[in-house]
């Protein structure tokens, strides 16, 4: 088997082409991979589409550095704060780049993903009849329903050239346990051509296959594992940290002008070399303190014979 | 931090500063006469939507709030399902600030995908959801995706998320929002999720808005499908809630105040949001 355990920086390098479609933050507002994300941004990839549900700050992070030419999305902001200000400048100024958004709802992006892992070309649903969203995105069209006749609404499948996962850890054939609420990762894992996974650690091939109810990514459909521990700072990983709330109200306010934006980007993207160097610029009291303080292990389950 | 009296977790900082000045001077107002905040008073009125056995999409903020209020009174059978994944049978023991928070995993009923929760809701069986907006309309419409500001620029808000699913598929859903004009339009700007469209029997699926719960009143919906006055909340009047309102606001001829939050209310929100993050 071709070694697929590289550096976070390989992995972007070789499978995150500019131009591709790239589905990422797929748990929502847990496990979003902004270590990966930031490895795009130095790398200087352009006219990337991004491909999620409700992505949180880090398509924000993108759309500022100017990587983003397209967004399918159902929502683009900071959770906790509101409104992401590089998006609102894309979007309303075409600053630093004009953006394409194609607006979803959480479940018509969720079909959409689902439909490509099916392989079919559409799923159909009740959702977002009556809706501006539905009324304006070409990707979702009214059509009768066989056998019923019912009016529904036909969801056009996407394919991403690639999804990232952010995973609690992995082996080096890219098997990956995930827990937690799991939003559209296994759909998006199953629509992509290429799957990168990012984790915590890396352990042995055992430990996977020793509770196969939580492999979430089966290896054969990855082509990169990445060991990058805190790789999803600020966002929470279940069992490893909790989310840096901080974080996001100081992002809010240092990204306010564009020229604010373009400081931060420098002191906390393209300045640090890599993730560890990033690191140390948060401090480890900070991540220390983010640490899982209470335990709350599952109960063994017995998958003997 | 945030000290936001709304459910705004989708609704634009530009919008939230406007009115910040607005919420705190309505939030000292209401407590000096009261003891308790208007905040308070939308969460007591978000947990009495909310019946015992209920299915609720929560959201955030104060219909957090508001579903482990209705948990430690009077439902403590409801379900609280979450779009990422979650669904719960007891609240989270710790405040949150996201759905994906640590402790909302801790001890939930189940932990899988979206399109698990989604099913649930597209198949009949939410019986209620919560939203926010920056606009609701006449006809229980909701906006989250882009307003107009007073020179007719387009401000571009961060969309729908989850909500145009909760509005299009659950059995009833409740709209949560600060109660200012420009909130209040006759019609919206951009139908995000939708509500009675122009008439009621415009529905394609899901029940529809039962309730609006705003900063000074409950709004609830005819037969027709549009929004009238069902209650003002204690400290305004029916002309204060009709001088604040974007288009001739029917008013019930049983309209009267909302009962304020009982003490055992105000307990279980205060015991759960110690700091009043989210209700002060």
């Amino acid at each position: 088997m071709k070694a697929k355990l590289v550096t976070l920086r390989e992995a972007v390098e070789r499978f995150v082409p500019d131009g591709a479609s790239v589905a990422l933050g797929l748990q929502l507002e847990s496990m979003i991979p902004f270590a990966a994300g930031h490895e795009i941004i130095r790398q200087g990839k352009r006219d990337l589409t991004l491909v999620g549900p409700i992505s949180d700050i880090l398509f924000d992070q993108m759309i500022g550095a100017g990587c983003v030419r397209r967004v399918m999305a159902a929502w683009v902001g900071n959770v906790m704060m509101g409104s992401a200000y590089n998006f609102r400048r894309a979007i309303e100024e075409g600053v630093p780049n004009r953006v394409e958004m194609i607006d979803h709802t959480n479940f018509t992006l969720a079909l959409a993903l689902h439909a490509a892992a099916l392989g079919v070309p559409f799923l159909p649903t009740h959702t977002a009849g009556g809706s501006d969203v539905a009324a304006r995105n070409p990707d979702i069209t009214e059509f009768e329903a066989p056998f019923t006749g019912e009016t529904m609404r036909a969801v056009r499948a996407i394919v991403p050239d690639v999804t990232i996962v952010q995973a609690q850890r992995a082996d080096p054939a890219g098997n990956a346990h995930v827990w937690g609420n799991l939003g559209v990762l296994p759909d998006a894992v199953h629509a992509a051509r290429r799957v990168i996974v990012i984790a915590e650690e890396i352990v042995p091939s055992r430990v996977l296959a020793s509770d196969p109810n939580r492999t979430v990514v089966p290896g054969f459909l990855v082509c990169a594992v990445a060991e990058v521990p805190c790789g999803a700072h600020p966002s929470p990983v279940q069992g490893c940290y909790n989310r840096d709330n901080a974080y996001y109200r100081e992002y809010h306010e240092a990204t306010r002008t564009r020229a604010q934006f373009e400081a931060w980007l420098h002191d906390w993207v393209m300045g640090p070399r890599d993730r560890e160097a990033y690191l140390g610029r948060i401090g480890r009291a900070r991540i220390d303190a983010l640490k899982v303080r209470k335990r709350a292990w599952s109960a063994r389950a017995d998958f003997g014979n | 931090m945030p000290r936001s009296v709304l459910d705004e977790s989708r609704i634009h900082p530009a919008i939230r500063e406007r009115v910040a000045g607005h919420h705190a001077a309505i939030v000292q107002e209401v407590q000096g006469m009261t003891g308790y905040t208007a905040a308070e008073l939308m969460v007591a009125a978000a947990a009495r939507e909310i019946r015992d056995g209920d299915v609720v999409f929560v959201g955030m903020r104060l219909p957090l709030i508001a579903f482990v209020v209705a948990k430690n009174t009077h439902a403590p059978g409801a379900v609280g399902v979450f779009e990422n994944g979650i669904l719960r049978d007891t609240p989270a023991r710790e405040l949150l600030y996201t759905m994906s928070d640590g402790p909302n995993i801790t001890g939930a009923l189940s932990c899988l995908g979206m399109l698990e929760c989604m099913a649930l809701l597209q198949s009949g069986r939410v019986s209620l959801g919560f939203l926010g907006a920056a606009e609701v309309d006449r006809h229980g419409n909701l906006n989250s995706t882009e307003v107009r500001d007073a020179s007719g620029r387009t401000i571009r808000l961060p969309g729908s998320g989850g909500a145009c699913d909760i509005a299009a598929l659950s059995q009833r859903f409740v709209a949560l929002l600060d109660h200012r004009k420009f909130r209040l339009p006759e019609k919206v700007h951009y139908v995000t999720s939708p509500g009675f469209g122009a008439s009621r029997t415009g529905r394609l699926a899901g029940g529809g808005p039962a309730a609006v719960i705003t900063t000074r009143a409950v709004l609830r919906f005819s037969p027709a499908g549009e929004a009238y006055l069902h209650s003002h909340h204690p400290g305004t009047t029916v002309e204060e809630v009709l001088a604040n309102t974007g288009w001739p606001l029917q008013v019930s001829p049983q309209v009267q105040p909302t009962p304020p939050p009982t003490r055992h209310e105000l307990r279980a929100m205060r015991s759960y949001d110690r700091q009043g993050f989210w209700t002060r």
